[in-house]
């Protein structure tokens, strides 16, 4: 069993967190994991995506394959759609659904989410109005991860969670309550 | 005891490198290889054994002093990224002619496909160049392994030993298992005078024996268990694959094709004709330039088929990928959905508030009134003043070149002509520029846009901070033209009239506009905040 998951955004929005909660998700699971980043200079707002992994056996490429994606995983909703050519048959689509405007050429927004929502399987929420409604203005991208549990068969909610205790664990309980209670909104939100 | 660590490959390197009794680490930034030396600089066992791992000024500084370090019998490791080692090319090179005493590993980070760089040059040529041995590993585990391996084949060839990565596995995370650490080599300095004293009589003789050494240094290669031949038995394709490209190979692999995994060289001609007499073609798989493939032609001979970039089966530039290779081996594949209809590029761009923004407002501020006006440009954040809004320079070539291409063009009478180079480049490879432009009394207007950091890479401490006034008086810039500011929007009028009136000036002026970063800024809030929490 594997799961594939192309995750984007833009520089700063965070997709590295989600990424390692993942990762130590994975490990508390006994998978095996690859998570090929981006560093340097294309964080700086630019666009920016990460490959993640996941698979009872042993994975070779860091890189995921056009067509192979079990999951695009983005925290914008035209980042998202930059993935497409590396989405599966049967993939599926999770994404913030709030456009983040830093370009001057930003595609129209309804035709964005009208192409959006003609794909087969897409799930899309305000993330970030969630996260505000929660209190927990920067746990937005926790929100995306608690929308996305329910496509990652290969981990159940439980380990998800955990990975948040120990991750956020350092900065503090009310980082840790913050962010659960973000992910538990984006999990509940998409039945 | 060994551990499972989930760890980005170059944070293998590191972890390898210490486990394997490092002494030291010098480097200068630069993707993708910076997270190494982060990583040994936060280390616990780094720091319970001493270990050295300050930034250095630049790859030729870096290099030199881990030189010193194996010469004192110590363990050394140089990182940096692939065109560090243009910079630190010159004691790199003979560094091979006088051997080493204590290990000695350059590590370079190739970054094909440029993500953050101006060519897509391999390594792996630097190290045939040199005649030493290259080791390329293709997953974080045998980043992890292949330090202790390299430093031991270094100290038992007294050869420094390159090690090249990619970005791909240079920033992929992944399961290493650890082991026991080995302890640090206690000092025994080199007494061969001889061998390190490279005047011609003595680097004659050195070089006639680093020559005298390739036998062994291929022996090691054909023997080494990082290089494995998998014959399948069946004729028909047999595959070479390198480094990360021989784990593109894995994710395709037709059963009945034979493979040469090659990660130690020099290329283990052996091996090579081995699988060439149980295959009837040959392609080969590497990540970077055609550096197996062309030599693969030259052990087979022309009338056997050969095939990869260089014949058009993989592209001839960029990286490999899953895709690329899949197609070569005559995999079927690809797209489900075509590419979106609603997309538009999203190129990276200077902060909200970085400083370098208030610099090229007032920049071009200033030479809309002087459409002549060329302005050279260099390598850091303040590149992406090439895009628009600003759209502020014309030349961005290499480290410290905006000073001196500055100084060329005004040689040919060229006017107004303006350098921008950052704090960290400066002091990089942009002081003996100055002192050219100074020697010269070049009309030209530098602008050292100082941020306080080495931005770009993710804030690393940057050599000469609070030190370039001194610096530029120092190398001869005359004090009337040199001026400090603070490159704010409500300070805008000085700026503009400061560079008005040094444009005009027929020689050397400096102008250092000087606010941090807003990324280390940022995070040194952050920090206190926390601390005042706890």
């Amino acid at each position: 069993m594997k799961t594939d998951i192309k995750l984007s955004g833009v520089g700063g929005q965070g997709i590295l967190s989600i990424a390692t909660v993942i990762g130590q998700a994975a490990t508390t699971a006994g998978l095996h994991l690859k998570q090929a980043e981006v560093h340097g200079m294309s964080q700086r707002g630019g666009d920016v995506q990460s490959d993640l992994r996941l698979s009872t056996e042993d994975i070779h490429s860091d890189l995921i394959a056009l067509g192979t994606a079990d999951l695009i995983l983005s925290m914008e909703p035209m980042e998202a759609l930059r993935y497409l050519p590396y989405l599966g048959k049967e993939g599926v689509v999770v994404t913030s659904s709030k456009p983040f405007v830093n370009i001057p050429d930003y595609p129209d927004e309804t035709s964005l989410l009208e192409e959006l929502d003609a794909l087969p399987r897409v799930a899309r929420m305000d993330i970030e109005q969630v996260a505000r409604t929660l209190m927990a203005p920067r746990s937005a991208n926790m929100v995306l991860l608690g929308m996305a549990a329910r496509y990652i068969p290969i981990l159940t909610p439980a380990h998800l969670r955990e990975a948040i205790r120990t991750i956020f664990g350092s900065k503090g309980e009310k980082t840790v309550s913050d962010n659960l209670k973000a992910f538990d909104a984006g999990y509940e939100g998409i039945q | 005891m060994a551990e499972k660590r989930l760890l980005l490959g170059d944070e293998a390197v590191a972890l390898g490198a210490l486990y394997a009794g490092l002494s030291g680490v010098y480097a200068y930034p630069g993707t993708p290889s910076t997270e190494i030396t982060e990583f040994i600089q936060k280390d616990p066992l780094s720091k319970e054994r001493g270990v050295r791992s300050r930034w250095c000024t630049n790859e030729k500084t870096a290099m030199e002093a881990a030189l010193g370090m194996s010469y004192a019998g110590k363990r050394a490791l140089v990182c940096m990224k692939h065109v560090g080692m243009n910079v630190c090319a010159d004691a790199f090179v003979n560094a091979a002619i006088t051997g080493v005493n204590g290990g000695l590993v350059v590590l370079a980070a190739d970054d094909p496909s440029m993500h953050s760089s101006q060519n897509e040059q391999d390594s792996r040529f630097y190290g045939k160049f040199a005649l030493i041995p290259i080791l390329e590993p293709s997953t974080q585990q045998e980043c992890f392994d292949m330090q202790a391996y390299a430093f031991d084949l270094s100290e038992r060839l007294r050869l420094p030993v390159l090690m090249r990565i990619v970005t791909r596995l240079a920033h992929s995370r992944a399961a290493v298992e650890t082991g026991v650490p080995r302890s640090q080599n206690e000092l025994n300095p080199d007494n061969e005078r001889t061998r390190w004293v490279l005047l011609p009589g003595n680097a004659r003789r050195q070089y006639a024996a680093l020559v005298g050494k390739i036998p062994e240094t291929e022996q090691c290669a054909q023997e080494s268990p990082y290089n494995t031949l998998r014959l399948s038995g069946r004729r028909g394709l047999g595959v070479i694959a390198s480094g990360i490209g021989y784990n593109y190979v894995l994710e395709n692999l037709p059963e009945d094709v034979s493979v040469l995994k090659v990660s130690q060289y020099p290329l283990p001609a052996g091996q090579v004709r081995a699988l060439a007499s149980a295959s009837d073609e040959i392609l080969v798989v590497e990540d970077g330039q055609p550096f197996i493939e062309e030599q693969v032609r030259g052990i087979l001979g022309a009338g056997y088929p050969v095939s990869g970039r260089l014949t058009g089966r993989l592209p001839r530039t960029g990286e490999l990928d899953p895709d690329c290779v899949a197609k070569a081996l005559g995999r079927t594949g690809g797209p489900v959905h075509g590419p979106a209809r609603n997309l538009a590029p999203r190129p990276p761009q200077l902060c909200q508030g970085c400083g370098h923004r208030d610099v090229y407002t007032a920049l071009n501020q200033v030479l809309a009134d002087y459409p002549e006006a060329r302005v050279f440009g260099d390598i850091g954040c303040y590149t992406l003043g090439a895009l628009p809004p600003y759209r502020a320079i014309d030349s961005c070539v290499d480290m410290g070149a905006s000073i001196t291409m500055a100084k060329g063009a005004a040689d040919a009478g060229m006017h107004p002509v303006v350098a921008v180079i950052g704090d960290s480049t400066f002091t990089h490879s942009g002081m003996t520029s100055l002192l050219d432009a100074v020697n010269d009394n070049a009309a030209i207007t530098v602008i050292l846009s100082d941020n306080l950091t080495t931005a770009m890479t993710g804030g690393q401490d940057s050599a000469g901070t609070h030190k370039f006034e001194a610096i530029c008086l120092a190398l001869g810039v005359e004090r009337d033209h040199l001026h400090v500011v603070v490159p704010l929007p409500k300070n805008m009028e000085e700026i503009t009239r400061t560079i008005r009136k040094e444009l005009e000036y027929k020689g050397v002026s400096v102008i250092i506009p000087q606010r941090e970063c807003m990324q280390t800024l940022a995070r040194k809030q952050r920090l206190k905040q926390a601390q005042k929490q706890q």
